[in-house]
This record gives C-alpha cells, structure tokens and sequence, in this order.
C-alpha cells in the first residue's frame, strides 16, 4: 500500500507532464472569402499534420466585415485574433503604431528575398516586414479577343487611354447588348475611387501635393474624371454607377463586355469556362497609361500579420511561414493545378517554366512590376499607396468623395461640381484631423 | 352588425392575399431556388427560375468546408438563453406595470423603447471594452445576455399588454385566498398568460436568431452563430452567389419551420392589444 501511492502520484504527474507536453495551443485566424483563402483552409491540414500541438481555428468574413472586425479588435486590444488577413493599406498604418509583430526573423529558407519587390516594399515600415503576403494583386485590361479581331483592331500590350476609347468604340454594340467597357462605378474607397485613384495616377493626378493639400482642384483630375465619364456614358453600361467588382465580373462572363480594366484576380474567374461564356476569347493587356511614365494600374496584397496582443506569436509565425511559402505553392500546385496557385507574391514563382504557361502570368507580374507605393504617380507626394494614401483617415474620406463621383457618374450632378465637392470635404476633413 | 360579403369580392380578397403573400416570400423562394444552381446558371440573364440541372453540390461544398452544426447549436443556445433569460425578468416587471402601475409607469415603459431608438453602433465601442474586461468577449455567456437586453423592451411591452387583458379581480382573489406574491405570479398569473408568453417566446427567439450586429461583432471562432455562418460566404471579389444562396437556407431553415408550425400564436403575438 506504501508503495503504491508514491506509484499513483508518479504517474499521475506523468500523465500530467505528458499532458502539458502535447497541450495544444489554438490559433485563431481572421480571413477573406475568397478562392485563395478558402483553398488554403482545404489544405490546412499538411500544416496540422506537421504540427499536430497547433490546432487552428477560422473565422471567415466578408471583406468589409472583416476589416471593421479585425481592426476594432487590434484598437481596442481584444485579443480576439493571432493570425489577420490584412491588405497593403492597413500594413504601413498599423506597424507605425506597434501594433503588428515584426517578421523580420521568419526562417531563412523562407527566403524573404524572393517576394516580390513591389510587394515587399508595400508591408515593410523602416525595415520591418509586418505582414507576409499571401497572393498579390494589380489590375489589368481583360478584353475580348474575338471582339476585337471583328472589329480589324489589335490590342496594344501597353495601351495608351486613347487606344482604350478607340478599342471601346469598335467593340460596342448596344443593340445586343455588349458595351464597350465595364469599369467601376460603385461608391467606396476600395472600389470605384480604387479604380479612378490608379487611373489618376496614369494623368499625374495626385491625392495631396507635399504640404497634404487637397488636388481635386488640378486640371490632372479634372481629365480624369472627364475620360472617364466619356468612357462609361459613351461605351458603359446603363446602372454602371452601382457596378462593382462582382457585378462587372458577371457582365463580363455573360459576353456583355468588351472590355474590363479590374484586379488581375479576375483572370482566373473569365477564363474558367465552367463559369465564364467566353473563357477561350479573353486577351490580357497591362492597365493604360498616358505618356507621362505611370500607369494606370494599382498594387494590392491580402497578407498575414500577427497582432501585438497574441500570446501565441510563435505559432502564428510557424503558421505563416507554411501558409505564405514555396512549399506551400508546390501543394496547391499539386492539388489544384498551376493556375489556382496564389499569384502575385513570389518571384520564383514566375520563373517556373510551368507557371509561364498560365496565360496571365506574364500580363500579371508586368502589372505587378509597373506599381510602385512609394512613388505612385507623376509628382512627389508625401504618403505610400498607389490606389490608396496610407493614412487612417482615408478609407472615410474616400468613400465620400466616391460618393460624389459614382453620383457624377449617375447624372445626378457634372464633373465640376464633383470635384468641387471632393476639394471642399477632403480639405475639411484632413484640417480636422490636424494636417 | 355583421358585413356580407359577396363570393367575387372572397375570390378578389384571397387573390389579392396570394399575390401580397407570394411578393413578400419571393426573396426567400429565390434564395432557396439559387441554392441549387451552378453558381454560373445563378447568375444568368435572363435568370433561370425552374428548369436548370438542380443539384446539391453548393450544400455539399457548404457542409463540407463550415461546421454548420456548432454554429447551429450557438445560435440555439445564444437565442434560446437570452429569451428565457428576458422572460424571467420581463414577467415580474410586466407584473408590477400592468397590475399596480405607479405615478411613473407610462414614462418608465416609454423610456425603455427609448433604448430601441439609439443606432446599436453608437454603443459598440463601449460594451466592447467592457467585454475585453469581463473576458466575454466570443463567448455564449455574453452573447445571450446582450440580446437579452437589446429584446427585454420588446418582450416587456408584449407582456404589459398581454397581462393587461387579464382582470386583476383573479388574483385578487387568489391573494384573498392566501397566496404570496410568488405564488400569485407562478401558480395564478403565468398559467393564464401561457398564450401570450408562448407568442413572446417566439417573436424574440426569431429578433435573436436574426441578430446580426451584436453576434457579428462580439465573436469570433468559439460563439459565432449562423448569421457568422451566412457572413463567411458573402465575398465582393467572387461569385459565390450560390453557395451563399445554400447557406443562408441552412441558416434560415430552423427558423422558418419554427415558424410555420407556430404562425397561429405568431400572429396572435403580433396583433393583440389591437383589437379590444
């Protein structure tokens, strides 16, 4: 009996040990619904496998959603999140405020110099990685091959805006309803001002000279707007101004587009002929530019950072080093096919003579490659971002002035009075927020 | 006096009935009907209305990729909690409202719909700290006390009303017989208000079921209900209208049942105190 208790308590502290030894620690990650994300989570499993003491947990939301989640969890400090699906405008502004764990120390076979240049510079702060990107994106022209051979012209790999307007009046057909150019219209920050902020850019438009003074008061704007309303009223469709993303994407599939200027992501959707009607008509061109040395493309990366407030960092790093790695690739190329692998990030990647076969590939690291956040346009200015400015106070003020100019769009008031507002409401509010 | 009413003017009213009926579940219909289309039939124009290749593979693809179960039993436990949670507490208030009013009655009973008239965002930051220190944050425990307060109001209001039609000379009578204040309540009072408590269980199980503020914001992996479950498959940079089509019919399914076995009380839930 003596010996057995001492017996019983050994092994129960045995037990106890082994216990601690294999406790799990659960890492919740925040994403985006979207095909990239969704298959990672399929394949979740070959990281649990190799690391059978991390259990992971998702929490898939709408984009919109998850923005506002994420970003009043890290304010508030919630704890809620160790992992966050973030994109290239919250990187710059939240690693200034501390708020992000640096990546600076991923393993070396990660290699961090293989990412992208473009990208890279776009989540990295005074040297600090703060996010690692999972797929990047830019935006490009999708156009109808067969549309454009009927009509005897040929699409440019690097079309001018005039070439755009002379390709979208030959393509245009109203009567059958295929119009010659789809572009966003819907108000929002991320999506028509997305569009017309890179488009901008092409012109030499710029958000805020160096003293953070507004421009929608410069003639750079004012064509702009102006080629862009001669666009859409000319050669769109009717309702443009609540087109977005998904609306424009469906339009193009059913053949009503001759052309779509949106996210190189798309290429995958339009050319998969269980979806689209045209899927073997689609030819790629990069995003127009107007002489003046930019283009009118823009520069996008969904990317995994690690909230200060985890108090699981070192699993989290574990876990996106597999998530955002060569290896990673491998396996959804393994599994799914070269043309599903998350785009946009490595250059390895586009060395890969069987990636090279994907047929937007090329068009899509060329976009990629011609986007710089640092210097998005013509002029200096004094903020990151080629279709955004990284300051917290832009996703507001942006969505406003979309609102005046997805209301020019919609006949409702001209392309003066517009830009007259957006100069008004984007002055006011960058003086109330003390620049 | 008694209205005749004329056949033609039956046949007219039913129709008319129909078609309003009809109009209002054609969303619904549609969701359901999308459910079980190719995402690229889903969003066809011209749409597709019955003849299309139905098929079960977006529910498949839905089951296969959520754990519809878990959010199914969190929006059980989180709706159900928070109405019986208000029920206790609403009973005794529209006790003490409906049957000794006092100089401030009418005002208090105002001032609680006042809570309703406040856009819920304005409070969000607020109760989400006090959660950060509570540790309620993505917990049951929170959710199902939040919206037990967002509905107490209502269920307040509906009791009030409910017990008013009573005569208060019964439970004189029981109190002349002897019973306590509890017992009055308990053995007198919730026995002749089942129907109306029944109603109000039912009305605001189906306001927290549908909550989507709160549960949307409060969660996160452990407590997320099914309006979490319908969010994940809604996506501005993809057509995935089908398998959010499937989605929200898994998570409106429970409900819509619920719904139609108990319309009688529903309605009778809705509507008394209109008619005196």
């Amino acid at each position: 009996m003596r010996l057995k208790a001492p017996l019983t308590m050994a092994s129960m502290v045995a037990l106890a040990t082994a216990g601690f030894a294999q406790a799990e620690t659960t890492l919740t990650i925040a994403t985006v619904n979207n095909g990239d994300m969704i298959r990672m989570q399929g394949l979740a499993e070959d990281f649990t496998s190799k690391n059978p003491d991390i259990k992971l947990e998702w929490v898939t939301l709408e984009e919109n959603v998850l923005r506002q989640r994420v970003t009043q969890d890290i304010a508030a400090k919630g704890g809620q999140f160790d992992v966050m699906t973030i994109g290239t405008y919250e990187v710059p502004i939240w690693g200034a405020q501390n708020w992000l764990v640096s990546l600076n120390d991923l393993p070396a076979e990660w290699d961090a110099d293989d990412i992208l240049p473009a990208i890279r510079g776009g989540l990295t702060i005074d040297g600090e990685l703060y996010a690692a990107p999972f797929y990047g994106e830019s935006s490009m022209v999708m156009y109808r091959r067969d549309l454009m051979e009927a009509a005897g012209l040929e699409m440019p790999d690097e079309p001018t805006w005039a070439d755009i307007e002379k390709a979208a009046a030959a393509m245009n057909d109203k009567e059958n309803e295929v119009y010659g150019i789809c572009l966003r219209g819907k108000a929002g920050w991320g999506e028509n001002m997305a569009f017309l902020t890179a488009m901008a850019n092409s012109f030499g438009g710029r958000w805020f000279d160096e003293d953070w003074k507004a421009q929608f008061d410069s003639p750079e704007w004012k064509t702009t707007l102006d080629t862009y309303m001669n666009l859409m009223n000319n050669y769109g469709p009717p309702g443009a101004s609540t087109n977005g993303f998904n609306e424009n994407l469906s339009l193009f599939q059913q053949g009503k587009c001759g052309m779509w200027i949106d996210a190189t992501v798309a290429a995958s959707f339009v050319t998969n002929p269980e979806d689209s009607t045209v899927a073997d008509k689609v030819g790629f061109a990069l995003a127009a530019d107007n002489g003046l040395g930019k283009r009118g493309n823009w520069l996008w990366a969904w990317s995994l950072g690690i909230p200060a407030g985890s108090d699981a960092t070192e699993e989290a790093k574990k876990f996106i080093a597999w998530a955002t790695s060569k290896e990673y690739t491998a396996l959804v190329a393994a599994s799914e096919g070269w043309a599903n692998v998350p785009p946009g990030t490595r250059t390895s990647l586009y060395e890969n003579p069987e990636y090279q076969k994907v047929p937007f590939a090329e068009m899509t690291l060329r976009s990629i490659n011609s986007a710089d956040p640092n210097e998005p346009t013509v002029d200096p200015v004094p903020y990151t971002g080629v279709q955004f400015v990284a300051i917290p106070e832009f996703a507001g003020i942006a969505t406003q002035v979309g609102q005046e100019f997805s209301a020019a769009l919609a006949g409702q008031q001209s392309v003066d009075e517009a830009l007259a507002k957006a100069q008004a409401l984007t002055t006011d509010e960058m003086e109330a927020a003390g620049y | 006096m008694a209205r005749t009413v004329t056949t033609n003017r039956k046949i007219i009213n039913t129709a008319a009935a129909w078609t309003i009926g009809l109009l209002i579940f054609f969303p619904i219909l549609w969701t359901i009907l999308t459910s079980f289309k190719s995402e690229a039939t889903a969003i066809a124009d011209p749409p597709v209305f019955l003849f299309f290749d139905w098929s079960l593979e977006n529910y498949r693809v839905v089951l296969e990729r959520s754990d519809y179960g878990r959010f199914l039993l969190n929006s059980v436990i989180i709706a159900g909690g928070s109405i019986i949670l208000g029920i206790i507490v609403a009973v005794p208030a529209a006790w003490s409202m409906a049957f000794v009013p006092g100089k401030y009655t009418k005002d208090i009973l105002l001032w609680m719909l006042s809570t309703k008239m406040l856009p819920a965002v304005g409070v969000l930051y607020p109760i989400y700290l006090i959660f950060i220190k509570m540790g309620l944050l993505d917990s049951r425990i929170g959710l199902t006390v939040i919206l037990m307060l967002i509905n107490l109001p209502i269920i307040v209001w509906m009791l009030y009303t409910y017990f008013r039609e009573i005569p208060g000379e019964i439970l004189e009578a029981a109190r002349m017989d002897g019973a306590t204040l509890r017992e009055e309540i308990v053995y007198v009072l919730t026995p002749m208000a089942v129907p109306g408590i029944a109603s109000t269980l039912l009305l605001n199980f189906i306001l927290a079921w549908n909550e989507a503020f709160w549960t949307l914001n409060l969660t996160a992996a452990k407590a997320a209900p099914l309006t979490a479950f319908i969010a994940s498959y809604s996506s501005p940079e993809g057509l995935f209208y089908a398998k959010l089509s499937a989605a929200s019919t898994m998570a409106i399914a429970p409900i819509l049942i619920l719904g139609w076995f108990s319309q009688k009380q529903l309605v009778r839930g809705l509507t008394f105190g209109a008619v005196k």
